[in-house]
């Protein structure tokens, strides 16, 4: 093993750069003869546009064009799609009404992309912003998610009655009913997952550039998908042929699954450029990422659980409307569907499970996914659904649980939901996790809050996530436009230093540090030598980017396999060299030798034989340069339990999260403390959810939350120091053996504050987030 | 427009401002400091603390004019060369960054902290004093730890 290998805590590569102020995020790059745009938006939920007049803005200071959804329709660009299908019950494709990059006649939500002004300097395409008039006619708008579908509901597209956009039944009902209907006890649960606005802290951005001479459009841009960006701006929206558009993701300042997304703006941007001919730039602001962000969540669910007289699951049914806003934005679709009912059996050898999940249009904006996607409202409502068991029976919330698990000699285990998990002791990670958070000792420290006024409470969170979506032929199968494979170059310069190139995206993960270690171990080159090289489609071959925590489980293994490619290669050219044959000839820590003697040569002296191929073996091209493309056998299944101890103040409703364990199976680990710092993020972010972060649009669709000062983000305060440790399985697909981490901590987290603060009040549900109004009220009908 | 003269990271430096432009316009668009950043509008978020006249100052939220005079220092000022202020080293060696966007900001805060609470620091006083900035990828834990031995090495 290397000392900057896999399972060490190499400080980061990208650290300096950042700790510099030298980070070169979309905003911070200028060009020659840049102009800027700013986005006309509809103040209106729903209107219809009866006209729009620019002429005050076209005449404006500085203003080089005022463009509309007129001028786009003109020249051919297409809407915005939806990449995945989902069959509705009526056995027709899930609705999916045009998307206009800028609106044609009609508005939809707040924020709503109405026109776009270009100007030579910011403050000038502000103000002729202002100036651009647009005579709107309101109409009713739908804002509830619950209501969106009710009778006499104001209809926001024709293309999709009653404001439905698919039903989806998933399950063997008649099965699922018998069940219910001969359990010893039926526990049941009614909740809302709050919608979240993911907000990354560098609002979306994008610089386009059109060179006349090349007919190529480049777009630096906030993405965390580059080569899917280009893919669907240049198939679907028309505003390039593929070959003509380059799409340059540079550092990225955090995505969480919001800049996954092909938006309005940034192609906007990227045909504006061509028409003016000039550089343009746009940046949100951060109500304008409120108002057109992709938001997460917002579902409606009831859910219950049929049991047996030992608290054994028999049977569990979900019926769950979730909003997708007034548009489909690019996955949409599949977040309530694939996502979110695929998970429904946990960790739990639950065998029969039926769902209904029916998705709605509302006046509200186009919900995707946010961190975890699906996995936090399907985690969500289970590990509350089974404390609420815990109590109807009688139970210990650890002990239902531990009598309901998967056991670990049982994988791989089909679930009744699709899924099969690969590996998993969900066990051992549940009994590391109450021994580090001291459970036997709970009694006593509630018994000492009490003392103190307060009232304590523990909660558990069981999870199971499934990332690095795969494989290829099962996505399609069910609907996705795309492949989920990965793709990886390594290349040996000649004097012996090597870069590697990935086509996952790394905006915040580390990818720079840990796929260098990954290299730095499998090719013994020195870790300094090792370059990463991501996000810019005229640099790297197509590769997917980064989302659902697969950067390492899928783009890391093509990473491996490339380097394997490199090393058999190299047996051939070391042999060559040092007169032996070829199956002589042993590769490790970065060393060619031949087995039986003292005859060895650096990989550095092979790549360098490689370019300078004077004396080299027959058949064997020259250079040193592999590419590989890696399509997963099935999804990795990361797991774990997570204990959070919260301490509620009754006659404030005040939350504090007094203690919190997490206890995760990521696999192996290649830089344990990347990893840990990924958990925290993910717990605060899943604290955000619980206690804090909830997305509100008022009933006639304005959005009340605009702005950090509205919209309570987790802050440093709100959450102590975190215990993680892991109680890792080895994944047989995955040849790293690793599994995946970026959103366990956001999934597994706001069932165990729930669960906690449940716990604490005597309460059965408590709706998210968890303010101090809802704890107190919930405290006073409780007593 | 107004013309303004101040020191920005130990130079002197002057600018033609607009009366509404703001200190972190004047410094990422004309003195193409990119490294103190914008994360909100609402002076929140705390992505674009500078220091001013030796105190911390969220740069979207005070005017270019009224910076005339003033010695600004930002994240581009703290370093000897390469070799990083050894507020920076501990952000480094603790985690104390993901995505980077937030750090400038965070690096800024936390040598106010230090000024104002010296080099010993708890956790509660530092995840207190943070409630300025904002940060969405590490969840504190390794920020705060990075503050509290930034301010230690300040001390030695």
């Amino acid at each position: 093993m290397q000392e900057n290998g896999i399972g060490a805590s190499v400080r980061r590569k990208e650290d300096q750069r950042f700790l510099l102020g030298k980070g070169r995020y979309t905003d911070d790059i200028n060009v020659a003869g840049q102009t800027y745009a700013v986005f006309v938006r509809s103040p209106h939920a729903h209107a219809v546009i009866e006209g729009i007049d620019a002429r005050a803005a076209g005449a404006a200071p500085g203003v080089v064009a005022v463009l509309t959804g007129e001028d786009l329709a003109a020249d051919g660009i297409g809407p915005l799609i939806c990449g995945v299908v989902v069959t509705s019950d009526d056995g027709q494709p899930h609705r999916a009404p045009a998307h206009p990059a800028l609106a044609q006649g009609k508005v939809n939500h707040v924020g709503d992309h109405v026109a776009v002004v270009i100007a030579e300097t910011l403050a000038q395409a502000r103000d002729a912003a202002e100036l651009v008039e647009v005579n709107y006619r309101p109409l009713p708008a739908v804002a509830s998610t619950a209501d969106a579908a009710g009778d006499g509901q104001q209809q926001i597209h024709e293309e999709a009655p009653n404001n439905i956009c698919f039903n989806w039944p998933f399950g063997d009902k008649a099965a699922n009913d018998e069940a219910f209907d001969s359990a010893h006890k039926v526990s049941s649960i009614e909740l809302v997952n709050n919608r979240m606005v993911t907000n990354p802290m560098e609002p979306r951005a994008a610089l386009g550039e059109y060179n006349s001479g090349t007919e190529e459009i480049t777009l630096h841009m906030t993405t965390q998908n580059p080569h899917v960006h280009r893919l669907v701006l240049a198939a679907f929206n028309q505003l390039a042929p593929e070959h003509k558009l380059r799409v340059v993701g540079p550092d990225v300042g955090g995505g969480f699954g919001a800049k996954i997304f092909v938006y309005a703006e940034e192609l906007v941007v990227g045909w504006a450029c061509r028409k003016v001919n000039r550089p343009v730039k746009w940046t949100a602001d951060r109500t304008e990422a409120f108002m057109s962000d992709a938001h997460g969540r917002d579902h409606v669910t009831k859910a219950e659980m049929a049991l047996d007289e030992n608290g054994k699951f028999l049977a569990m049914r979900v019926h769950t409307t979730a909003n997708l806003g007034a548009y489909l934005s690019t996955f949409a679709t599949m977040v309530p569907s694939y996502l979110y009912a695929f998970l429904f059996a946990g960790q739990y050898a639950t065998p029969l499970i039926y769902s209904e999940v029916k998705a709605v249009f509302t006046n509200t904006a186009p919900v995707d996914a946010s961190r975890g996607a699906g996995r936090p409202e399907a985690t969500y409502l289970l590990e509350r659904l089974v404390d609420v068991c815990a109590a109807d029976m009688g139970l210990d919330p650890a002990e239902i649980r531990r009598r309901n698990f998967i056991p670990k000699d049982a994988f791989p285990y089909q679930t009744p939901v699709v899924q099969c998990y690969d590996s998993g002791d969900y066990e051992a990670a549940l009994d590391k996790a109450m021994k580090l958070a001291d459970y036997s000792g709970f009694e006593a420290r509630a018994a000492e809050a009490k003392n103190r006024g307060k009232m304590r409470g523990i909660g558990f969170s069981s999870y199971v996530e499934a990332c690095g979506i795969a494989p290829s032929a099962a996505v399609g199968q069910l609907g996705g436009g795309v492949g989920l494979w990965e793709s990886a170059q390594v290349r040996f310069n000649p004097t012996g230093n090597v870069q590697v190139f990935t086509g996952t995206h790394s905006h915040g993960q580390g990818h720079e540090t840990t796929f260098a270690q990954l290299v730095c171990d499998q090719l013994g080159v020195p870790f300094e030598n090792i370059e990463v090289i991501h996000g810019d489609t005229a640099k790297t071959q197509f590769g997917m980017g980064t989302y659902g925590s697969r950067s390492l489980a899928v783009g890391g293994v093509a990473i491996a396999k490339a380097c394997d490619k490199l090393i058999a290669k190299g047996k051939k050219i070391a042999a060559h060299a040092m007169e032996a044959a070829e199956g002589d000839i042993e590769f490790a820590e970065g060393n060619y030798t031949v087995a039986g003697t003292d005859k060895a040569m650096n990989i550095a002296e092979v790549a360098f034989n490689a370019y300078v191929p004077h004396s080299y073996p027959e058949g064997v091209e020259p250079g040193f340069d592999e590419n590989a493309f890696f399509d997963p056998m099935n999804f990795s299944f990361p797991a774990g339990t997570h204990i959070c101890e919260v301490e509620v103040d009754p006659a404030t409703g005040e939350v504090e999260i007094v203690d919190y364990t997490a206890v995760d199976d990521f696999g192996k680990l290649v830089n344990p403390m990347i990893v840990e710092g990924q958990v925290h993020g993910g717990i605060v972010h899943g604290i955000g959810q619980a206690l804090l972060e909830g997305c509100h649009y008022a009933d006639d669709g304005q959005l009340v939350t605009a702005s950090f000062m509205d919209y309570a983000m987790p802050r440093a305060d709100n959450a102590p120091d975190f215990r993680i440790d892991y109680a890792p399985t080895d994944p047989p697909h995955n040849p790293l053996g690793v599994k995946g981490c970026g959103e366990a901590g956001a999934i597994g987290a706001p069932p165990a504050v729930i669960n906690a603060i449940a716990n604490a009040i005597g309460a059965k549900h408590v709706e998210m987030p968890a303010t101090p109004e809802t704890v107190w009220r919930a405290c006073q009908s409780a007593v | 427009m107004s013309t303004i003269n101040l020191a920005v990271n130990g130079q002197s430096v002057s600018g033609e401002v607009e009366p509404r432009t703001l200190l972190v316009e004047f410094l990422r668009e004309q003195l193409r400091l990119t490294g103190t950043h914008v994360g909100c509008d609402t002076s929140q978020c705390g992505a674009c603390v500078v220091m001013v006249d030796g105190k911390s100052v969220k740069s979207c939220t005070m005017l270019a004019v009224m910076a005339d005079g003033c010695d600004v220092t930002t994240i581009e000022g703290l370093a000897e060369g390469a070799e990083l202020h050894p507020m920076q080293q501990a952000f480094m060696d603790n985690h104390g960054l993901q995505c980077g966007f937030c750090t400038p900001g965070m690096v800024m805060s936390g040598l106010d902290i230090v000024n104002r609470h010296g080099n010993e620091l708890d956790a509660d006083t530092v995840r207190r004093e943070l409630n300025g900035n904002i940060c969405r990828c590490t969840g504190y834990q390794n920020i705060v730890k990075a503050i509290r031995a930034g301010a230690r090495a300040m001390g030695d």
